[in-house]
């Protein structure tokens, strides 16, 4: 060890993979909609994009999760992204390819990507 | 970077250790292969939550679920619930750790953590202990950098004072002030030493800290190091402590490698390392000049002091010795500076303590507080209370060398100078509860025996003295007392204080004169009634069957080991008194409730 810079890298390194273990604050929430219906649907490859372009633009504030049936099954693989102060939104009938989309306009740079939205669907 | 989207922390201390984590480990890593989740999933081996009473303890995050007494069997339902769907095993989750409306509270909301502060403890149960990264991570060797660039030896030294850190090792002596001696001691070369002896019965907050957080010791002992001019520290630690050495040799290898130890660490010309010293289960060498004759390779005991070890400690120079726990809050105290410090705590003991709750408690386990904390708060509201609804009787603290604080004392701030007025200590940190069914005579007698057994014969008063004791208690709880017996005591007892050669012997006596003075009636119920009022010393019990109430259905003759029992069927049965050993064994098979003991 020869400088507090590289103490520091090794920190900020380390950092974003132990991130998940402190309390929440803040930080992108996205839930992969994980019930049988969802999983019938493909919801796992959409859950493992969401964790491979995570993992790829080092994003260490984000959390993907799941939870189980959000209700409306004809329009599976659902997911909802919540940004922190923002309303949840909630895209359906994702895919892989959807996915990078959605992590480069919506969970990166904001813009909600509409066209895949539930409101656009309906 | 790996991104894993969630963390499974399976505690891996001794507690849980010993109620099967490792098998719960394994089994998880199976089926996360199962599942194809390894790489969605990661499992982290981390040091002691603390609950150790509903281990082994398992938390999942980003939810933050805590589950607790997970069996190997449990692991494939939250596997393919928890980890595949995303629904929370609910059954399975500690049972103060939901709202009513099954939402998950976060650990601070949890009654057993709600009190505690955290500072020693801040890691365990948070990091990876095998994983140096990990450490870094939460400002690991941060305080040392800090220190090594920005800080001279004597500035460093100052921050410690100014804190007001006091050691953690029992006697409270001032830390900082510690450092100044040794650092101001004339001397070529000069040690710094990690006392990791914990022998207290009950005690294992040293062990705690060392699984869980090895590296804040070490970078601790560096900063000592530099403070008092040392380039070579010893950490001498209990053999019967495999996984905390296990760690600690790890953390020294991944510290060399990183370059935390060893020569011009930080590219300064402060250079450091650090060697482990296995105990061979002696508890005197928990004493300061024995454990450096037992480094030495000399038999251990101690010797007068002074000189202090600051003066002529190790191999003959001088030598800081602190305590586990008083390292581990010093990279905090650099970081966030003596002010901070200042603020958590009571007037003369500032920071937090660490206790290691035991005995007649529901939560057993590990907590933290702030000193000033009262051992109400710690029994009823950390401790969740005495189980089966008994009565609080008297808390141990400081192990063989403390006392026993009574109920009337529940609302004393616990802190090194409250304890020490009212006839305890604080000590390591050991912290017994006894309930009604405990008699304090008994307790008396099991502390002295600890201290007979374990007394180095170095000096008389301790070896013979503590003897002399032991045997008149022997005879109180046999129903062998006479008048004189407890001033007697009292006599021996206060001159063993004033004449034992070192802190052990000079507080042996302890548990005995506490006892006799918060419960001399129980002494006097022993000697002069020849009755032990909890019902716990054998030779003073009588188990009777009440003829009333008996039916004579034959049942306890069958329970009897010794065929103590005879009777008529259908008539009421009695015990032979000299054939009967009080096992018990019949008052548990009658279904009528009538033998009684008493």
């Amino acid at each position: 060890m020869k400088s507090l810079k590289e103490l520091e890298e090794i920190k900020q390194r380390t950092l974003d993979s132990v991130n998940l273990r402190k309390e929440r604050t803040g930080g992108t929430r996205v839930v992969v909609g994980m019930a049988t219906c969802g999983i019938a649907a493909g919801a796992r490859p959409v859950l493992l994009a969401f964790l491979e372009e995570v993992k790829k633009r080092n994003l260490g504030d984000v959390t993907v999760s799941q939870t189980g049936c959000i209700g409306v099954c004809r329009l599976e693989p659902m997911v909802e992204v919540t940004r922190p102060g923002e309303e949840k939104v909630t895209y359906v009938k994702m895919t892989a390819d959807k996915v990078k989309r959605v992590v480069a306009e919506h969970i990166v740079n904001g813009h909600v990507v509409t066209e895949y939205t539930i409101g656009a669907a309906e | 970077m790996e991104f894993f989207r969630s963390h499974v922390l399976i505690c891996g201390g001794t507690g849980c250790h010993s109620s099967g984590s490792a098998d719960v480990m394994e089994t998880f890593k199976a089926e996360l292969a199962k599942n194809n989740l390894e790489n969605e999933v990661k499992l982290v081996q981390t040091g002691c939550f603390g609950l150790c009473a509903v281990g082994p303890v398992v938390i999942v995050y980003p939810e933050g679920a805590f589950y607790s007494r997970v069996s190997v069997e449990d692991v494939s339902r939250i596997v393919s619930e928890h980890l595949l769907k995303g629904r929370i095993v609910t059954d399975l989750l500690y049972h103060d750790s939901i709202h009513e409306d099954e939402a998950i509270k976060s650990l601070n909301e949890v009654d057993f953590y709600k009190k505690q502060k955290r500072l020693a403890l801040r890691n365990c149960g948070v990091i990876d202990p095998e994983n140096i990264d990990e450490y870094i991570a939460f400002d690991g060797y941060k305080a040392l950098g800090k220190v090594l660039l920005e800080m001279t030896p004597e500035e460093t030294i100052d921050i410690i004072k100014a804190s007001g850190l006091r050691g953690r090792g029992g006697a409270g002596f001032p830390t900082g002030v510690k450092w100044e001696f040794t650092a101001k001691a004339e001397g070529d070369k000069k040690y710094v030493c990690c006392n990791a002896d914990e022998g207290d019965p009950g005690a294992f907050m040293d062990r705690s800290v060392l699984e869980g957080d090895p590296h804040s010791v070490l970078e601790a002992m560096a900063i000592a190091g530099y403070a008092i001019g040392a380039d070579q520290g010893y950490i001498y630690v209990r053999a019967e402590y495999p996984i905390a050495v296990k760690r600690l040799t790890i953390a020294i290898g991944q510290a060399r490698e990183a370059g935390l130890l060893g020569k011009n660490i930080f590219g300064t010309d402060f250079s450091f390392d650090l060697e482990l010293r296995l105990g061979a289960g002696a508890f005197v060498c928990g004493e300061e000049t024995a454990l450096m004759a037992s480094i030495e390779g000399r038999r251990g005991e101690p010797r007068p002091r002074p000189p202090f070890p600051a003066v002529k400690g190790l191999f003959g120079k001088p030598t800081l010795l602190n305590n586990v726990e008083t390292y581990a809050n010093i990279p905090q105290i650099i970081l966030n500076g003596p002010e901070w410090f200042q603020t958590i705590g009571t007037e003369k003991s500032k920071g937090t303590k660490v206790f290691a709750l035991g005995g007649k408690i529901n939560n057993t386990g590990l907590v933290e507080v702030p000193m000033g904390t009262t051992l109400r708060e710690i029994i009823y509201e950390i401790g969740g209370g005495i189980p089966n609804g008994k009565e609080f009787k008297a808390a141990q603290t400081g192990g063989p060398s403390g006392g026993c604080i009574p109920a009337r004392h529940l609302d004393t701030p616990i802190d090194y100078d409250s304890l020490t007025k009212i006839g305890s200590m604080m000590g390591s940190g050991g912290l017994i509860v006894m309930d009604e069914d405990n008699c304090m005579v008994d307790i008396a007698r099991f502390f002295l025996d600890f201290t007979v057994d374990e007394s180095c014969g170095k000096c008389p008063p301790c070896r013979i003295g503590t003897k002399r004791m032991l045997e008149i208690l022997d005879r109180i709880t046999k129903g062998q007392g006479k008048e004189g017996d407890i001033e007697k005591l009292e006599e021996l007892g206060k001159n063993i204080k004033a004449s034992a050669l070192c802190g052990l012997g000079q507080t042996a006596p302890n548990p005995v004169l506490s006892t006799i003075q918060y419960f001399r009636d129980e002494y006097e119920a022993h000697i002069r009634d020849k009755k032990c009022p909890a019902g716990i010393c054998q030779a003073l019990l009588q188990i009777t069957i009440q003829a009333e109430l008996c039916r004579g259905c034959g049942l306890c003759v069958k329970a009897c080991p010794v065929d103590a029992i005879s009777g008529e069927r259908k008539s009421a049965h009695t015990i032979d008194q000299s054939k009967c050993i009080k096992c018990g064994a019949c008052m548990e098979k009658c279904p009528f409730k009538a033998i009684v003991k008493g």
